[in-house]
């Protein structure tokens, strides 16, 4: 299927170029509508990839590339469900976004994240799948997971090691602090920094640049240069699902949803 | 014109475009997210252009409880 349009994402084949656009409202919040629709997305791949050399994923929303994790959702969810089976049911649900976010980080295509805006959370760690992250200069990226006692459920840790400095790393996820694009390239998270709304563009210039090389070499390079911590990915789920046990991490959801505080995303 | 008073004028001028809002109706001393009806998300877009325009990194953590112009103005200040 060269195309499909979905309620959270949707995509376009188009010269040799997969077009992921994500436009659920408010702001792209990953909950089971998204999963489905990625997995969706990813078991289409094998197909795609024959006709295709790269992937773009942007956001049609003016609010940014993605919030992250649909906290909303989840905490509904677990009040709806007898504590064990919820628990049970965010395992699977984090087992299956790995599996998605796997898919896409293993792929041949060279992936690029076209962000702006609020790249936070889960929304953070699509885009670290990508092989590139083109940034405009509205970009605003955290993982504000501490707040919430957890830590990023997504594989956001390991590939942050993967690709960044620890030292890097810790201020990232121990502060919970947010960042603008300047500083994400500084750290070597974002390759480019373009001016506001540009993105898209650039990445879809970026895009036809890669077209013209060899398809199995560039596949090589990249798994070369960008392997993929399998053993910490599944580590992060076991350590995710146990903070997930806490009370603490219910009471912390409760009051972030229920909150009329003006500031609940500032740490 | 004092440094301090600059910072502030401009972190009005600032705002006062980005949000579309009359620039005369906002003052020092205005609670930012009242002033120009934003909300949290938009208050980080506002800090993301703050911290482009005067060339500093401001950890948010810093804005905490911080809600009118002339805190913020003093805490881009002290990193200038």
């Amino acid at each position: 299927m060269s195309q499909f349009r979905g309620k959270a994402i949707s995509w376009e084949l188009t010269n040799g170029v997969i077009e992921v656009a994500l436009h659920r409202e408010p702001c792209n919040e990953i909950g089971s509508q998204s999963l489905e629709e990625l997995e969706h997305l990813a078991s289409s791949l094998p197909a795609l990839e024959q006709q295709a050399h790269a992937l773009i994923f942007y956001s049609r929303l003016g609010c940014g590339f993605s919030a992250g994790g649909d906290l909303r959702e989840l905490y509904r969810g677990m009040q709806a469900m007898e504590r064990k089976a919820a628990l049970a049911g965010l395992r699977e649900f984090h087992q299956r976004i790995h599996h998605v976010m796997n898919t896409f980080d293993a792929s041949p295509l060279t992936t690029i994240a076209a962000v702006h805006g609020i790249v936070f959370g889960g929304g953070l760690e699509l885009s670290l799948v990508c092989d590139l992250i083109i940034a405009d200069k509205t970009a605003r990226f955290c993982f504000p997971e501490l707040r919430l006692g957890i830590i990023p459920g997504f594989g956001g840790i390991p590939r942050l090691k993967r690709d960044l400095g620890n030292a890097v790393v810790r201020d990232l996820i121990l502060t919970g602090r947010s960042f603008n694009a300047t500083k994400a390239q500084q750290i070597g998270l974002v390759s480019q920094v373009v001016a506001e709304g540009e993105a898209l563009r650039v990445a879809r210039a970026t895009a036809a640049q890669l077209g013209k090389f060899d398809r199995t070499t560039a596949a090589a390079a990249k798994k070369f240069a960008k392997p993929i911590p399998y053993d910490e990915l599944r580590q992060e789920i076991d350590v995710v699902c146990e903070l997930y046990a806490s009370p603490a991490v219910e009471a912390a959801l409760k009051k972030f949803v229920e909150s009329t505080d003006a500031q609940p995303y500032l740490p | 014109m004092p440094t301090e008073i600059r910072t502030l004028n401009e972190i009005l001028d600032l705002a006062a475009a980005q949000f579309k809002v009359p620039r005369e109706k906002l003052s020092p001393d205005d609670d930012f997210f009242k002033a120009l009806k934003i909300d949290s998300l938009q208050a980080l877009s506002l800090l993301t252009r703050l911290e482009q325009h005067f060339n500093v990194e401001l950890p948010d953590y810093e804005l905490q409880g911080v809600s009118d112009f002339r805190t913020l103005a003093e805490r881009i200040q002290a990193r200038l």
